[in-house]
């Protein structure tokens, strides 16, 4: 693989390094629109991510993964925490600036057809992004038709069609297209290929297979589809809430998860084999309001196994007990050691 | 047709149904001959992505699509024809003998009622019982869909809910006059994979207790395995196989259906190129001739595109739209 001139610490230098990222959105109401209570979108996340690789960010609505994408992006602004980009503070003054960040970093997201301006082409909206940093107009046009061919899409045809023109997985290809006029180093996938049917959906995560070979990218994938992050990812991020329940490599989760929650998530996939159905209910009731969220533990309330003490203190990511995948990184964030030994069937 | 049908008989029995939307210069052939019969107490999945023509189906069932849709073909429900139907006999159908829950439960749900109030309205209308005795059944339905505090939760309003609990409402809707059959619109695809579970799990045991026949759709094969005892493969208006669903899941005959698997993403795929099918679903305004799905098919020949595809059954009541009807290679599908 040819060196990336861009790359500055070499390759066991994490592209991404995120440490205790906080938000937590007020909640306006009453007579003077006073705060009354403050929803924990994200609380104290803390990954990295490393050069070349894919990471996986699964959770289920309100766990905080969206989030975390758009407080990556600066699309929303941290209430804390810190974000270093090859070795550079994002934002700080001896770092890079957030416009030098979002050179290297692009977003593709779930709804296509919201993400591009109607009123543009398809060219001009891949153009936009090169052009207001600097590149010339035509050269830019001429960048947005070879990237039209990358994606799977004839130049000549769809160049100057118009987003309604196109059906969904066009669409999606188009956006991924313009993510990468910029000739981005990391690309987050916000649900990139939810919204698409099953078909399309393949179709679509072939290609960014074979782009990342190709552009030699980093992902940061976020997904509610248990299925498509095992498919595609090396490392797994499981969100519940606005934390980090558990972090490993994806063999290692999706083997032995230790995680209560995890192990609930997993269980609840549809098993696609009518002679296996699932016959018990692994988790009842849907995951609770981030808005004034359970102390201590956030998946207590829920969970089979709590005890006293996760009411009491919040569960620090650690290796599991069992010290089983000690070498493969497998963190958790989890008081029980017994519950954690239950055997994942 | 008989007017009295022999009890054995199939409590819905659906022929040749058609569904085309016509305007102004634009003529989409949504459903293109849809038949099938539903057991008591079976449930049949119809299995399609966006535009199979699945939910214009149901809806064309509970006389629910716009004026401007002109349907076609034989709908019969517990032997009485629904499209012959009045405005006013349709009426007393929907929420009666048949019954309907959607994705989105806001938009079967009113937001200036409680639950308790909607599910007592229903059961008052159809049944004719007082007040009270309607909210005590309404207090039951919500016990038995599984609603925590059931009390409670009958004098809340739907923006009171969860996402989970609101399905579970509607469901509870839905059974307020014990239908003979339920048709569920994508019901578990808003949903997250906790809560989606427990849904599916309940619409089973429901089934079990009720007896009540459903038909299921969705886009989702996981949710159509979980759920179906026959599944039916919906492509561009069409049913191109039906079959029982383990029949479906391990040996699927319709190379749509083979691609339709073999494209569904699991794990064990890591680090292979995702099998996938070409291109993309037809313009239903503009069907190709013969077989819909030729276009994009492996095994396409000459033959496909050449007058209606003949149908097959085979011994065990599956059914396949294929010219090569022959088995293809069965491919093992696991999870």
């Amino acid at each position: 693989m040819p060196a990336d001139p861009r790359d500055r610490g070499g390759p066991a230098q994490p592209l991404l390094l995120v440490n205790n990222l906080r938000k937590h959105f007020p909640v306006r109401g009453g007579l003077l629109n006073r705060k009354v209570a403050t929803v924990q979108a994200v609380d104290d996340v803390s990954f990295s991510l490393l050069k070349g690789e894919t990471l996986g960010i699964v959770g289920e609505s309100g766990c905080g993964k969206s989030t975390t994408a758009r407080l990556l992006m600066r699309l929303i602004e941290p209430d804390a925490g810190d974000v270093v980009f090859d070795g550079d503070a994002v934002g700080d003054r001896h770092g890079i600036t957030v416009n030098a960040m979002r050179r290297q970093m692009q977003m593709v997201f779930q709804d296509s057809y919201s993400s591009l301006n109607p009123r543009m082409t398809m060219a001009e909206s891949i153009a936009y992004a090169p052009r207001m940093h600097g590149v010339p107009a035509k050269e830019s046009l001429a960048r947005a038709q070879d990237l039209l061919a990358e994606v799977g899409l004839n130049p000549r045809q769809y160049s100057r069609r118009y987003p309604h023109e196109l059906s969904g997985g066009q669409r999606q290809r188009v956006n991924i297209a313009r993510a990468l006029a910029l000739e981005p180093r990391l690309v987050i996938l916000d649900e990139a290929v939810s919204a698409l049917d099953k078909s399309i959906e393949a179709q679509v995560l072939n290609l960014l297979a074979e782009l990342k070979a190709r552009f030699n990218l980093t992902y940061l994938f976020i997904s509610h589809d248990l299925n498509v992050v095992e498919y595609v990812s090396d490392r797994v991020l499981v969100m519940y809430l606005g934390r980090v329940v558990e972090t490993g490599s994806v063999e290692s989760i999706y083997a032995r998860p230790r995680h209560p929650y995890t192990r609930a998530l997993f269980a609840s996939k549809p098993t696609l084999d009518p002679d296996r159905r699932t016959t018990e209910m692994p988790l009842t009731g849907d995951p609770p309001n981030p808005i004034n969220p359970p102390s201590g533990c956030r998946f207590r309330t829920r969970c089979a196994f709590a005890q006293t003490v996760c009411a009491e203190f919040v569960p620090r990511l650690a290796p599991p007990l069992d010290g089983e995948d000690a070498t493969v990184s497998h963190l958790v964030a989890c008081h029980l050691p017994h519950a954690q030994q239950v055997r994942h069937a | 047709m008989p007017d009295s049908i022999p009890p054995e008989s199939p409590v819905l029995r659906v022929e040749d149904l058609t569904v085309r939307f016509r305007r102004r210069n634009i003529d989409v052939a949504a459903v293109n001959g849809v038949s099938f019969a539903l057991a008591r107490g079976e449930t049949l999945t119809i299995l399609g992505e966006s535009g199979s023509g699945k939910s214009v189906s149901l809806k064309a069932l509970m006389g629910l699509l716009p004026d401007y849709a002109k349907i076609e073909g034989r709908v019969w429900l517990d032997g009485r024809s629904v499209l012959d139907m009045s405005t006013a006999e349709l009426a007393k159908l929907r929420g009666g003998a048949i019954s309907m829950i959607f994705q989105e439960p806001m938009a079967a749900l009113d937001p200036v009622y409680t639950i308790g109030e909607q599910i007592a309205e229903t059961i008052v209308q159809h049944e004719g019982v007082g007040r009270a005795t309607a909210m005590q059944r309404a207090l039951d339905l919500l016990d038995h869909v599984k609603i925590p505090s059931a009390a409670r939760r009958l004098k809340s309003y739907p923006h009171e809910m969860s996402g989970g609990m609101r399905q579970r409402a509607m469901i509870a809707l839905a059974l307020a006059c014990s239908p003979s059959v339920l048709l569920a619109d994508e019901p578990t695809t808003a949903l997250d994979v906790t809560v989606q579970i427990q849904i599916l799990l309940l619409l089973r045991q429901l089934q079990q207790e009720l007896g009540m026949a459903i038909v299921f759709v969705t886009h989702d094969v996981g949710a159509a395995a979980e759920i179906s005892d026959r599944i039916a493969v919906m492509y561009a208006g069409r049913f191109v196989e039906t079959a029982t669903a383990r029949e479906i899941m391990r040996t699927p005959r319709h190379p749509y259906t083979q691609g339709l698997l073999a494209s569904t993403v699991h794990g064990g795929l890591r680090g292979r190129v995702l099998e996938t099918i070409q291109g993309a679903p037809p313009n239903l305004a503009h069907l190709p001739p013969g077989c819909a799905f030729a276009p994009r098919c492996r095994y396409a020949t000459e033959l496909c595109t050449h007058g209606e595809v003949p149908v097959t059954m085979s011994p065990t009541g599956a059914m396949v739209r294929c010219v090569r009807a022959v088995p293809v290679p069965a491919q093992e599908v696991s999870a």
